[in-house]
């Protein structure tokens, strides 16, 4: 066995476990940090495979900002556990039975002893590197799709915040038209207000007329 | 056997992803109440596509795998953004997020 082959057992045994943890676990997030956990180690293995873009992408995206979006959701909200972890007995003879049945079908089906005996050829993006060998079909042959993915992104974005804004009774906002369109004289008030002699104070005017 | 696996291949990674597509499979079956449980399921679902394509895509020396596997990733996280959202405003109207709660489409 190479080293490769151990890493890669090592971290697909971290992977498969964090995620039992996942679906295992009473805390959500603890559950989120093991999904975390589950996707680091899995990027692991693919950067094993030769597909380090991939491998730091899904870093990148997943473990710093999906995750962190899923934390931010359950911890903003309050949500009674107790109750959500009714039927989870219930469904867990039928659930583990349908997932053994589906692991054994596929195993036998895609015949991992058969594969397994042949390892992977020399990595065709050996060239210069795996980045470039991938943005090289990305910019040529996927142009459009890519183009059609930051679209994607662009409406998730505004479907998001359009599904979480809301107005506030009471809040005070303010009214960017009105305060582009603002002059001085909406600020500022001339108030005629003629020159006047000052009047002498009373007290120190009596004593001068008494003589 | 063991002569035979020396090497990292093909078979270790299909072996991983149905592993972790069963696992989650699972874990929609178990959490079935909890919607957040069910998009992380949803999440490790899609994870466990992606290592059959990255696997492949090493095997047959074929860019267009990988690139796919950038597409997921990107309506993934564009469904997590989307499915999130629409869990604050459940949550903001019903004070709760058990999917047997949410039967207004009932009749």
């Amino acid at each position: 066995m190479d080293f490769p082959l151990l890493a890669f057992y090592a971290f697909a045994a971290l992977a498969v476990m964090s995620a039992v943890a996942v679906i295992s676990v009473r805390n959500m997030v603890q559950a989120a940090l093991f999904l975390v956990l589950t996707f680091f180690t899995v990027a692991c293995t693919w950067i094993l495979a030769g597909a380090e873009f991939l491998g730091i992408a899904l870093v990148l995206v997943y473990v710093g900002a999906v995750m962190v979006l899923f934390l931010f959701v359950v911890m903003m909200l309050d949500i009674d556990l107790a109750r959500l972890r009714e039927g989870y007995v219930r469904y867990l003879p039928v659930g583990l039975l349908v997932a053994v049945a589906m692991l054994v079908e596929i195993v036998a089906l895609i015949g991992v002893k058969a594969s397994v005996a042949t390892p992977f050829a020399d990595n065709a993006a050996m060239g210069p590197s795996n980045t470039t060998w991938l943005a090289r079909a990305l910019f040529t042959d996927f142009l459009l799709p890519f183009e059609v993915a930051a679209v994607i992104l662009t409406v998730a974005v505004v479907a998001a915040v359009m599904l979480t804004l809301r107005r506030r009774v009471g809040a005070k906002h303010q009214n960017p038209l009105e305060q582009g369109r603002v002059r001085a004289s909406d600020r500022f008030r001339m108030v005629s207000m003629p020159a006047v002699k000052p009047v002498e104070p009373a007290a120190s005017s009596e004593p001068e007329q008494q003589p | 056997m063991t002569e035979l696996t020396t090497a990292l291949s093909l078979g270790h990674y299909l072996a991983l992803g149905a592993a972790l597509f069963c696992i989650s499979l699972a874990g929609i079956f178990l959490n079935r109440k909890n919607v957040i449980v069910l998009l992380m399921s949803i999440e490790l679902l899609l994870l466990a596509v992606n290592i059959n394509f990255v696997a492949f895509s090493r095997e047959l020396g074929d860019a267009a795998g990988q690139v796919f596997v950038f597409f997921i990733l990107t309506v993934a996280a564009a469904e997590a953004a989307i499915g999130l959202a629409i869990l604050v405003t459940l949550f903001r109207n019903r004070r709760t997020i058990d999917v047997a709660d949410i039967d207004t489409l009932k009749g």
